[in-house]
C-alpha cells in the first residue's frame, strides 16, 4: 500500500525528517507516536503534498505510484485522505457544495461517473446520519461555528463520502472530551477494512485505546526509534518520551 | 479644456433638438446643468474625492448623447425574473418601446420614459425633475482646506445638459408594487455616450424592488453617465439593485442622491463586473427619525480595469441605522477604489453606522484605495468601520486540494465563498439569487472554472 524509504524533509531550510523508513500493508492500522516536535505533522503534511515542505531525499510510493510527484489534489483523489489537526473553517463554502464538488471531483479521476445533487443528497445524509450530524451540520459553511468535535466528526464525513484507500489522521484526539472521541474513534474504526490503512498520528495513547493499531512507531527528531505492537503505546504512556533522546542528541 | 470647447458647439447644436426645448423650465434645467459643467468640469485628481481614480480616457471620448436606438428587437435582455417585471429598456442611452413592457402596474403607481414624459407634458416633467435633490458637491461639515472634495458636478451637470432620456418611477401612498420594476441599459454600438436621469419616488407606506441592468450587447467603448434621484417616503421601502456588467471597454461613471424619509428604509446593492473603469458614487441621507439604509456592493475587475465605489451615509436625523457592507476581487493589474463616508449631524443621537470593506488581491500587481470614514458630531451613537486587502487563505487552499479538489477550482470556490457575504445582505429573495448567480457568472469567466453549488436542493 504505503512504502516510505529514507525519507529526509526540510521546512524553511531546517532538516525535520531524517531519515524515516515504514511499510503498511492494506488493511493495516500503524500508530506514530512521539514527543512535539518530533516531525509528526511534518510526516503527514509530506504525505498529503503539502507546499513549503521540500523533500531532500528518499522516495514514497503508494500503490506502486510515485506518491512525492502528485500533486495534493492528485493524491487526494488516488485515495489518499489527510483528516487534520486543526480542520480548517472555511465561511462562504456549504459543506454540501465543498462535499460535493470534492466527491465529483474524486470520481472523475477514478472514471466514475459523477453524482447529482439528489445523489450525493441521499449519501451524504446516510453518512452524515451514522456520525450523529444532523442536516443543519452539512448545511453550514464548512467547519464555521462548529466545535471541537463537531470538527473533527466532520473531516471523518469528509473520510466516509470519500473513501479513501489510506487515511492518516493527524491529532484527532486533541481538542476532544471524551463523548467526542468515542463518536470520532468509532466513526473511524467503522471505516477499517481489509483494502483501507491509516497512519494514525497521535502523542497521548488514550486515542489508541479506541482507534487499536496493529502497529506501533516511535517517531522522535525525525526518525522512527523503536517499532513495536500495540503494548508499545501503554508502555510509552508510563514511561514517557524521555529515553529517546533530546533534539541535540538525534 | 478641448472637450468643453467641443461641448459648447454639441451643446448649442443639440439643444434646440432636445424634446421639450422652448419649454421654460426645461430649457433653464438644461442651461443650469451646461453652466454647472462649465464652471465644474469633469473631474481631475486634484479634487480629493477623485484622487484615486482618474478620469483621462474620458478626453477621448464624445459627451454628446446618441439620438437614435437599434431598430433590432432581438436583444436577449437580463431579468431577475423573466416575464415577471414592468420593464423599461434603451438602447444605447435611448428609449426603446418595441422592446419595453411595462404591463398593468396598479392604482397610484407610473413607469415612464423620460423621453415620453417631457413630450406629454414638458411642465410637468420639470416639476417631477426638480423635486429631486441633486448630489451635493460639500459632503461633510468640515471646512477644510479643499471644500469641494467629493464633488462630482461637472458630470451631473453634463447629464443634465442633455436632459431628455430616463425613467421615472412613482409609487403612491401604501402600495405595494408585487413584480419588480426593471430598467434596463443595453449597449449595442461599438461606441456611444448616454446621459440618463433615473428619479424613483416611493410615497409613505409604499413598497418596491427596482433592477438596474447595464449590460452590452454587441457594445464596445460606451460611455454611461447617469444620474438618479430618489425619494423614499415615511414608512415606505424601496430595494434597488444595480448590475452593472458593460463591455470590458466601457466607461460607467453614475451618481445616486437618495433621502429617507422617517421609518423608511432604502437597501440598495451594486455589481460592478464590466467597463474599463466604473464608478458609482452613492449618497444616502437618512432625514427623518428611524430611517435606514444598507448599502452593499461586490465588484471584480481584472487586467487593468478600474472599479470605483464612492459613498456617503448622511446621518441627519436620530434613531436611524445604516449598514454598508462592500467587497471586491481584484486581479492582474486591475484596481479598485473604496471611498466611504459616515456623516453623524449633531441632532442625530442613537446613530447606528456600520461599514466594512473587504478587497481580496489576487495578483501581486493588483491595487486597492481604501478610504473609510466617520464624521461624528453627537455623543450618543454606535458606529464602526473596518476595512482590509487579503490574498485567498493558503490554508484554506491545502483543505480544499486535500480533498482532491484541483486548485483552479478550489480558489473558485473561496473566491466565490468571499463575496458571497456581500450577496447575503441582499434582503430580497429573488434580488439575492440573481446576484449570486452573476457573481458566481463573472467569476466563472476570471477562472474558466463553474461552481456547481447544492446549497438550494438541500432545501427540499
Amino acid at each position: 500500500m504505503l512504502e516510505i524509504k529514507n525519507l529526509h524533509a526540510t521546512v524553511d531550510g531546517k532538516e525535520i525528517l531524517k531519515g524515516i523508513n515504514l511499510t503498511i500493508n492494506p488493511g493495516e492500522v500503524h500508530a506514530i507516536m512521539g514527543p512535539n516536535g518530533s516531525g509528526k505533522s511534518t510526516l503527514s503534511y509530506v504525505l498529503s503534498g503539502r507546499d513549503g515542505y521540500e523533500v531532500t531525499e528518499g522516495s514514497v510510493t503508494f500503490q506502486g505510484k510515485d506518491l512525492l510527484a502528485m500533486e495534493a489534489e492528485e493524491r487526494a483523489a488516488e485515495g489518499v485522505f489527510l483528516a487534520f489537526q486543526y480542520p480548517v473553517e472555511i465561511p462562504g463554502v456549504s459543506n454540501t457544495t465543498f462535499l460535493k464538488t470534492a466527491l465529483n471531483a474524486v470520481r472523475k479521476h477514478k472514471g466514475l461517473p459523477e453524482l447529482d445533487a439528489m445523489q450525493f443528497l441521499k449519501l451524504i445524509r446516510a453518512k452524515a446520519k451514522a456520525l450523529n450530524m444532523n442536516d443543519d451540520m452539512i448545511k453550514r459553511a464548512v467547519n464555521v461555528g462548529f466545535s471541537g468535535g463537531e470538527k473533527k466528526r466532520n473531516d471523518i464525513l469528509q473520510m466516509a463520502m470519500l473513501e479513501p484507500s489510506f487515511a492518516i489522521l493527524d491529532e484527532t484526539d486533541s481538542g476532544l472530551d471524551i463523548d467526542a472521541l468515542k463518536l470520532v474513534a468509532d466513526g473511524v474504526n467503522s471505516l477499517r477494512s481489509a483494502e483501507r490503512s491509516m497512519l494514525v498520528i497521535t502523542h497521548y495513547q488514550r486515542l489508541l485505546s479506541y482507534i487499536v493499531p496493529d502497529h506501533v512507531h516511535v517517531l522522535a527528531y525525525g526518525k522512527i526509534v523503536r517499532s513495536g505492537g500495540k503494548e508499545l503505546a501503554l508502555e510509552l504512556e508510563a514511561k514517557g518520551y524521555a529515553e529517546f533522546g533530546s533534539p541535540e542528541a538525534a | 479644456m478641448a472637450a468643453i470647447a467641443t461641448l459648447k458647439d454639441l451643446y448649442e447644436t443639440l439643444s434646440p433638438g432636445l424634446p421639450g426645448a422652448g419649454a421654460a423650465g426645461l430649457d433653464r434645467l438644461r442651461a443650469d446643468g451646461y453652466a454647472r459643467f462649465l464652471s465644474d468640469g469633469v473631474p481631475t485628481p486634484k479634487v480629493e474625492g477623485w484622487k484615486y481614480t482618474n478620469l483621462r480616457d474620458l478626453a477621448g471620448v464624445s459627451l454628446a448623447p446618441a439620438q437614435t436606438t437599434a431598430a433590432n428587437t432581438d436583444i436577449e435582455l437580463p431579468s431577475v425574473a423573466p416575464g415577471k417585471t414592468h420593464r423599461l429598456v434603451f438602447v444605447d442611452g435611448v428609449f426603446n418601446a418595441a422592446l419595453s413592457a411595462v404591463g398593468t402596474l396598479p392604482r397610484g403607481v407610473t413607469l415612464d420614459s423620460l423621453r415620453d414624459l417631457i413630450e406629454s407634458s414638458p411642465a410637468t416633467a420639470a416639476e417631477v425633475l426638480e423635486r429631486f435633490p441633486a448630489p451635493k458637491a460639500d459632503t461633510g461639515l468640515r471646512v477644510g482646506p479643499n471644500p469641494g472634495r467629493g464633488q462630482s458636478g461637472g458630470l451631473v451637470g453634463l447629464n443634465g445638459a442633455f436632459l431628455a432620456e430616463g425613467a421615472v418611477l412613482t409609487v403612491g401612498e401604501g402600495v405595494t408594487l408585487a413584480q419588480p420594476v426593471e430598467i434596463v441599459f443595453v449597449a449595442a454600438a461599438a461606441d456611444g455616450t448616454w446621459h440618463p436621469r433615473l428619479l424613483i419616488d416611493v410615497a409613505a407606506g409604499a413598497e418596491v424592488t427596482v433592477a438596474e441592468h447595464h449590460v452590452a450587447r454587441g457594445g464596445g467603448a460606451t460611455f454611461a453617465n447617469i444620474v438618479s434621484g430618489v425619494r423614499v417616503a415615511e414608512g415606505a421601502t424601496l430595494r434597488h439593485a444595480k448590475f452593472q456588467e458593460e463591455a470590458e471597454t466601457a466607461l460607467h461613471l453614475a451618481s445616486v442622491t437618495a433621502t429617507v424619509a422617517a421609518s423608511a428604509t432604502y437597501e440598495t446593492f451594486i455589481l460592478t463586473t464590466g467597463g474599463r473603469l466604473a464608478r458609482t458614487d452613492v449618497q444616502v441621507r437618512l432625514e427623518g427619525s428611524g430611517a435606514s439604509t444598507r448599502v452593499s456592493g461586490a465588484y471584480g475587475v481584472d487586467g487593468s480595469r478600474h472599479a470605483d465605489f464612492t459613498s456617503l451615509i448622511d446621518h441627519v436625523s436620530p434613531n436611524c441605522t445604516s449598514r454598508e457592507v462592500v467587497k471586491g476581487v481584484i486581479d492582474g493589474r486591475g484596481k479598485a477604489v473604496f471611498q466611504g463616508k459616515i456623516i453623524v449631524r449633531p441632532d442625530a443621537q442613537k446613530t447606528d453606522g456600520h461599514q466594512l470593506n473587504r478587497a481580496l488581491l489576487l495578483s501581486d500587481t493588483a491595487e486597492i484605495d481604501a478610504k473609510p470614514e466617520l464624521e461624528i458630531y453627537a455623543d450618543d451613537v454606535k458606529c464602526s468601520h473596518g476595512a482590509t486587502a487579503g490574498e485567498l487563505d493558503e490554508e484554506a487552499l491545502f483543505y480544499l486540494r486535500a480533498r482532491g479538489i484541483p486548485a483552479d477550482t478550489a480558489r473558485a470556490l473561496l473566491i466565490a465563498a468571499f463575496l458571497d457575504e456581500v450577496a447575503g445582505e441582499i434582503g430580497d429573495a429573488a434580488l439575492r439569487a440573481y446576484a449570486t448567480a452573476r457573481i458566481q457568472d463573472r467569476i466563472g469567466r476570471l477562472t474558466g472554472i463553474t461552481v456547481d453549488a447544492v446549497d438550494a436542493a438541500v432545501e427540499e
